[in-house]
């Protein structure tokens, strides 16, 4: 890991979360924090809560039970406007790119929240209109040469292969300039040679950008390898929480979700 | 081999960003644009161009171009379906007509703006059900605007200035001293509402605004996500929308009609508009013309071939089985474009100037 790269405080903290479901128990009591500049990882089994815990963070889901302190605001729950504004921006499980418009289009959504012009500037595309419209451009261009995506930056995202719409989807998330990025399973269904790249940037935005990460996979070994916590979710509780190493030797991680090499 | 744009580089992003980045569509537009305002103008003067083709053909095909753009708008990109078209025109028509009637020295373009005001208000209310329903169901609820505008329209005497019959006639329309009463007249005024709406559109539909609407239709939960409002977003849609069918519908009266009873705004009109946009292209600002041009032409060329078959060959077409086999033909049309092309004839041209680009050598 970057010797340069420094953990600051905790930005995020989640305290006593209990998310319900009509008679379903989503989540339980679930309480952790995430630290300035630090990868946090969520990992379990499947269903056991951890897409749920990101729609918490990011206002999807309004949790029954618990607090959210984010920025030293304490908070109820979250609310999905509130949460963007705010500089939390997250990718989903199943892509959810806006399928009908260009790469280009994709991402510049992602900086919506930072335009100022309505849509009567918008339809003359004048003056301070064209102008900010150019500058997000030039924001967004930089994203795609970081991102190694200038070849498809015209073309239709419901044309591109699975990886790279994975890849479009993380520079939609990050041209909001996030300070929390939430990805869920940034690496599912990738090759090695995808999952690589995807590792590399990955931690590049963590050590270039200083964007904050938790992201849930299932790739072990990516998970133990770029990680600097983990928190384990089983059936909505949380079983154990730590470096990777602590939680690679957790019995009950083991016997929950690792299992042993027989 | 005329179609390529190699060679044309962009050194800046204002460039890259140009409604027509390749030279060749410049071209194209510019050509279209000068038939359109001074080709078929000299046509007209030289006697080419009867009036028929004014009031018949070339007015009809704007007005419904703008009313299936106000829907592209709506429908196409922010993906809320509607069935309430006509109720907005009538809005704006009648809108436009009492402020008109009622405010002496109203100008014509301002009555016809806040014609269109109206009909986005209108547009708002009924648009309200989108926030919670989508699909089919928001489809049955704007059915209600339809119904209920025209049934409005006709009971409440004060819309129509309590005329007897229902029927309104339109003003003329009257600009800096000059009067538009002429066809010929009529079609230069529709074309440049109709020009300038439309670049409207396009910088709406590749600015922030259009990618909230497209967000939307493509992916709410995470258009919302990422800070777009799913509220406002569809509320503007529905607005901006309404806006442009108010405008139709006031130049469906005052440029194309004359006089316009409530009940000529009925579903059937918005059905018309619904099958252009998705022959011409759902999703398509040019889409919005070409569908919009193939209903006004279908019934004229069908109608000139059944003349052609009865002087030719001496089959003789009763005009009842004419028209029923306009309709079919439009409704074999629709399925065919369903089936085969969702997109539309702006689909078409698309993949048509992508094949050009390489033609003639296929690689």
């Amino acid at each position: 890991m970057d010797e340069g790269r420094k953990i600051g405080e905790v930005i995020l903290d989640l305290k006593n979360i209990s998310l319900r479901f009509g008679g379903v128990n989503a989540l339980t009591d679930i309480s952790f924090d995430v630290r300035q500049h630090e990868i946090r990882a969520i990992i379990g089994p499947n269903g056991a809560g951890k897409s749920s815990m990101l729609n918490v963070i990011n206002g999807v889901y309004r949790p029954q039970e618990g607090e959210i302190v984010y920025l030293g605001k304490h908070r109820h729950d979250m609310d999905t406007y509130e949460a963007a504004k705010s500089g939390i921006a997250r990718t989903f499980q199943n892509i959810a790119l806006f399928k009908g418009m260009t790469v280009l289009d994709n991402i510049m959504t992602g900086r919506n929240l930072k335009m100022k012009s309505n849509f009567l500037l918008d339809a003359l595309y004048w003056g301070p209109a064209q102008r900010e419209e150019i500058a997000h451009r030039r924001k967004v261009e930089e994203i795609i040469d970081f991102l190694e995506i200038q070849h498809i930056r015209k073309t239709p995202v419901g044309r591109l292969p699975y990886g790279l719409q994975k890849r479009v989807e993380l520079a939609r998330a990050l041209a909001a300039e996030p300070s929390i990025l939430l990805l869920d399973e940034p690496m599912a269904g990738m090759n090695v040679e995808e999952k690589q790249d995807m590792c590399r940037f990955i931690l590049d935005v963590n050590d270039q950008l200083g964007t904050t990460i938790v992201l849930i996979e299932h790739d072990m070994g990516v998970v133990m390898d770029i990680s600097d916590r983990v928190v384990v979710l089983d059936y909505g509780r949380k079983i154990a929480d730590g470096t990777p190493d602590e939680v690679r030797s957790n019995q009950d991680v083991i016997d929950a979700y690792l299992g042993v090499a027989h | 081999m005329f179609y390529r744009e190699s060679g044309q580089f962009k050194a800046t992003y204002a460039e890259d960003s140009e409604i027509f980045p390749i030279r060749q569509d410049k071209i194209g537009i510019a050509v279209i644009l000068a038939i359109a305002f001074l080709g078929i103008p000299l046509l007209a003067k030289t006697g080419f161009l009867s009036d028929y083709a004014f009031t018949a053909i070339l007015t009809p095909f704007l007005i419904f171009s703008l009313a299936a753009l106000g829907l592209n708008i709506l429908t196409g990109y922010a993906g809320q379906l509607s069935l309430g078209t006509a109720a907005f025109m009538a809005v704006g028509a009648f809108a436009s007509y009492n402020f008109m009637l009622r405010i002496d020295g109203m100008p014509i373009l301002v009555a016809f703006i806040l014609g269109g005001l109206c009909a986005a208000a209108v547009g708002i209310i009924f648009g309200l059900p989108s926030i919670r329903i989508r699909g089919f169901y928001l489809a049955a609820a704007t059915l209600a605007t339809q119904f209920f505008i025209v049934w409005c329209l006709t009971k409440v005497g004060w819309f129509t200035n309590y005329s007897s019959s229902g029927v309104i006639t339109a003003q003329k329309i009257m600009m800096f001293g000059y009067t538009f009463d002429t066809s010929f007249s009529k079609y230069l005024f529709v074309l440049s509402v109709v020009s300038v709406m439309a670049l409207l559109a396009k910088n709406m539909v590749r600015t922030n605004v259009g990618r909230s609407w497209m967000a939307i239709r493509d992916m709410d939960m995470a258009a919302e996500v990422i800070g777009f409002r799913p509220v406002r977003t569809k509320l503007m849609a529905f607005a901006v929308s309404s806006f442009y069918c108010g405008v139709a519908g006031a130049l469906f009266a005052y440029a194309y009609l004359g006089t316009v009873e409530p009940e000529g705004f009925n579903l059937d009109l918005s059905f018309r508009i619904l099958f252009m946009i998705i022959i011409g292209g759902v999703g398509s600002i040019l889409g919005s013309f070409l569908g919009s041009a193939f209903i006004v032409l279908l019934p004229i060329l069908l109608n000139m071939f059944t003349h052609f078959l009865d002087s030719s060959i001496g089959v003789d077409v009763p005009s009842g089985i004419a028209s029923s086999i306009e309709l079919m033909v439009f409704g074999a049309m629709i399925i065919f474009f369903l089936i085969v092309e969702p997109h539309g004839l702006a689909r078409l041209w698309q993949i048509g100037k992508e094949k050009l680009r390489l033609w003639p050598f296929p690689h």
